[in-house]
């Protein structure tokens, strides 16, 4: 029988927390969320010495006031749950501030084991630490570590198992915050332990601590007692205008400096520095990357730099997946016979799975990109340089980091990015983010633009993907002014950050960040936009058309058929439908092969009619190189290619009327009198209310709406070429279209999300404000570029 | 001689002690866990491009913030003038 044990790693952000969860855990990881917020809480497993160790990584904090959610989170985590541990880790090279949430732990009254990180770090920057002494003078058991390189984790594990064996009790250790503190403490303790208050879960110490320094969370707690409440705001009031009045300070300012001054006299004995280093080699890049001059240009290169990364290196496995799910289809074109079975299965499943799954190798390497970013402490630069433009939005620097996150370079995911705007205090700043953060361009809207631009401007498609990005920003920038002026009005909170020492980060550290996200993402592929995917290939689909009006294009395509064999070029050559059937299915091979090899099609078995198709394909395709030209063929191969182009356009028609017939088409051509004036149709539209639920639906849905039910699929392959050669798409409406789907209504999960954050009232405000921008904005667009003749 | 001046009208690099950080709430408590506190000696490190916020350095670690916050802190520092 093993034996439990719970321990919760806290420390500051920045200490390595994540690094030595990581080291400990190893891949044996669980992610939730706490209870009612959306602060990630991630939890592993280790055994050691028969016991079976539940690790709990705390939210990084630089204390445990009730200042932010992270420290609320942190706190209710220890006083509710009661963890037999608290591993407290300590950044070594930065001993001062790391202490002082220590001592707070130690005011709470938990059972404390320190993790002296990053000793290697402090060595080599001359801080010499006595370890015995620090553990002496703190009362606590101090183990060195060196996270990174998984020094001194098994000294740790042995410890936690020794601490936790002798089962300790709660045992607050309230310091002396000089006399006139000291006397208010004693005296609201006393009120405490007579009233109702006592309570096992807070020390009553503790509980006059936390209310001297107006902790809002315990000061509410006191109010459930009325008269207690009164008697402890009585003392509060009278130490507060003393110590204003003798020390010119708050109580709380008097708290904190003797915690500083309790932490100054450990480090004094306990800490030896061998070397005065002025500048170290962190300080000394700070002064090129954030230089005035050299550090905005660095950044804006550094990101241009990320982009080319991502598109480079996720070219070739988009590229496996694309063939892999061709593949799929073609299996099932085999296997399942033609119906509404097989519709399902290719238009609905493979199409509308395989154009998110298509995309996840870029989503990794953006997540891949943005998690070095973070772990090498570039992404707190970027925060420091562009606080003050963002400021000017009514925004903060940190909010660059859930903008960048969410697809500021593009790639990423709105869902995550407004997570990200947890680290943001101020509630009208962190509003106005994650309404704006659904602006960028995430990683599921990239499909449709990649697939427009690469259609509409394919000369320079890299700069224009980095245009729109810069437009996304100016769109999401200029919407938090506007949201900052006007509902969401007020001042902005202090920027009071820590810019982190660069660090290396460790492979181990960016695989897991980065395989979480992608794994997150991967999920919603496999979950909602599966489902997303079969409704909307329902709506599209049923009810459809008729008998009568089956049996008319069948009749037309009769019809077709028997001129094309009654002709005189004909007459002879193809005797009968049979040998017809032989044909068409040698011409689909043909073009087969050609579309994989242009310049030799040489798969194609010899055929008597191969020079015929030839000839045709040149016909139809039109011809890159038209320099040998089969004569003989030609009034044959003329003539199959004007009947075949003829069935193509029959079968478009069905297509179209059938698509007009279904739910989808209604809905589409209902909207039409609303988009009409920024240029989109029905099908667009059937897209668009498809990309509600998940952005990546929109280009899927597109493709289905112009493949439905195709005769030959390997035209449903190439929706941009079907896009270019339909005169009603110009490059104006793919701009249009593309500036809308950057704009309207954030997708399901990121407003699952938004409710989560904020309230549904913001996310009734986000979907009519996301609604209303995209739609003026499209229409000044669309309407201006008609009237001045650009990209008609 | 020393003079007391905001940590605002600090020059690059200066150094000086931390004298006052007269901020209240949230603010103040916020600045004080991060050791901003009485007695503190700081160097600044450098500003932002756009000259705000600032960087400092304290107790072994670099610290950014709004000039509007720094306008709270009073620090001693040597007097250039005689």
């Amino acid at each position: 029988m093993t034996k439990k044990l719970t321990i919760a790693l806290a420390g500051n952000p920045n200490a390595g927390k994540t690094t030595l969860f990581n080291a400990i855990t190893g891949a044996r990881q669980h992610i939730a969320n706490y209870p009612g917020v959306t602060v990630e809480k991630k939890s592993g497993r280790v055994t050691h010495r028969g016991y079976d160790i539940e690790v709990v990584d705390l939210p990084g904090t630089y204390s445990l006031t009730a200042y932010s959610l992270e420290e609320i989170v942190a706190r209710d985590f220890l006083v509710k749950e009661r963890p037999d541990l608290v591993v407290n880790i300590v950044d070594a090279s930065n001993l001062d501030r790391n202490l002082y949430l220590t001592m707070q732990f130690e005011e709470l009254g938990v059972p404390l084991l320190i993790a002296l990180n990053m000793m290697d770090e402090a060595a080599s920057r001359g801080i010499v630490i006595d370890v015995k002494a620090l553990s002496g003078m703190l009362g606590v058991l101090v183990v060195p570590t060196v996270a990174r390189s998984h020094q001194g984790i098994p000294e740790l594990l042995n410890k936690v198992v020794e601490l936790a064996e002798k089962s300790k009790q709660w045992n607050p250790g309230i310091l002396s915050y000089g006399s006139d503190v000291d006397q208010s403490l004693q005296e609201i303790v006393t009120v405490i332990r007579k009233s109702q208050l006592y309570d096992k879960n807070y020390s009553s110490e503790w509980l006059a601590l936390k209310s001297l320094e107006g902790d809002q969370q315990i000061l509410s707690l006191i109010k459930s007692d009325e008269a207690a409440s009164r008697e402890i705001e009585a003392i509060r009031t009278k130490l507060y205008r003393h110590t204003l009045n003798t020390l010119d300070e708050e109580p709380e300012g008097i708290i904190a400096d003797h915690r500083y001054g309790f932490i100054a006299g450990v480090t004094k004995k306990a800490v030896k520095r061998k070397i005065e280093s002025r500048l170290n080699l962190s300080d000394r890049i700070d002064k090129v990357l954030t230089n005035r001059i050299v550090g905005p240009l660095l950044m804006m290169s550094v990101l241009y730099v990320l982009y080319e990364f991502t598109f480079w290196a996720g070219k070739t496995p988009v590229e496996w997946i694309g063939y892999f799910f061709g593949l799929l289809r073609e299996l099932v074109a085999a296997f399942v016979p033609e119906g509404t079975l097989r519709s399902l299965m290719v238009s609905g499943v493979i199409d509308g799975v395989g154009g998110v799954f298509g995309f996840v190798p870029l989503i990794m390497f953006m997540f891949l990109a943005v998690a070095i970013l973070e772990d090498s402490g570039y992404m707190a630069r970027m925060a420091f340089m562009l606080d003050r433009v963002l400021r000017w939005f009514g925004l903060h620097g940190n909010s660059v980091m859930a903008l960048l996150i969410g697809g500021g370079i593009s790639g990423g995911c709105a869902v995550p990015g407004i997570m990200a705007t947890r680290t943001l205090r101020d509630p009208k700043e962190r509003i106005a983010t994650l309404l704006v953060v659904p602006f960028m361009n995430c990683g599921a809207k990239l499909p449709i633009f990649g697939m427009l631009i690469a259609a509409f401007f394919a000369t320079d498609q890299a700069r224009m993907l980095f245009a729109f990005t810069l437009l996304s920003w100016g769109f999401a920038l200029l919407a938090a002014k506007l949201i900052r002026s006007t509902v969401l009005k007020g001042p902005t909170t202090p920027f009071v950050m820590e810019l982190p020492p660069y660090r290396l980060p460790t492979i181990r550290g960016l695989l897991i960040h980065t395989w979480e996200r992608t794994w997150q993402y991967m999920k919603k592929a496999g979950t909602i936009i599966l489902g997303v995917s079969i409704i909307l290939w329902a709506m599209m689909t049923f009810p459809g058309l008729s008998q009568k009006e089956l049996d008319r294009f069948e009749s037309e395509r009769l019809r077709i058929k028997a001129d094309f064999l009654a002709s005189p070029e004909v007459m002879g050559k193809i005797p009968n439908e049979r040998a017809l059937t032989d044909l068409d299915k040698l011409f689909s091979d043909y073009r087969k092969a050609a579309q994989k090899d242009p310049s030799a099609p040489k798969r194609v078995a010899d055929h008597p009619l191969l020079p015929v198709v030839k000839e045709a394909h040149t016909l139809i395709e039109g011809a890159k190189d038209p320099g040998k030209r089969n004569e003989s063929a030609r009034p044959l191969a003329s003539a199959y290619a004007e009947y075949r182009q003829m069935a193509v356009e029959i079968g478009n028609r069905e297509n179209e009327a059938a698509l007009e017939k279904t739910v989808a088409g209604r809905l589409g051509r209902f909207l039409e009198r609303i988009t009409g004036a920024i240029g989109f149709d029905y099908k667009v539209n059937i897209a668009l209310v498809g990309g509600f639920v998940a952005k990546e639906v929109i280009v899927s849905t597109l493709g289905t709406a112009y493949s439905l039910g195709s005769v030959d699929p390997e035209e449903a392959s190439r929706l941009a070429e079907k896009l270019k050669r339909d005169s009603r798409w110009t490059p104006l409406r793919a701009f249009t279209l593309i500036l809308f789907t950057m704009l309207y209504v954030p997708c399901f999960a990121t407003l699952v999300v938004i409710r989560k954050e904020s309230s549904l009232k913001w996310v009734g405000f986000s979907v009519a404000f996301n609604l209303i921008v995209a739609y003026g904005i499209s229409f000044a667009v669309y309407q201006g570029g008609k009237a001045l003749g650009i990209g008609v | 001689m020393k003079k007391i001046i905001r940590m605002r009208d600090m020059a690059d690099n200066q150094a000086g002690t931390i004298k006052k950080v007269s901020a209240t709430g949230d603010m103040g408590r916020r600045l004080r866990e991060m050791g901003l506190v009485r007695d503190t000696p700081i160097q600044i490190q450098g500003r932002a491009p756009l000259k705000d916020p600032v960087a400092i350095k304290l107790r072994d670690f670099v610290l950014t913030l709004r000039n509007r916050e720094a306008d709270h802190i009073l620090v001693e520092v040597e007097s250039s003038e005689p």
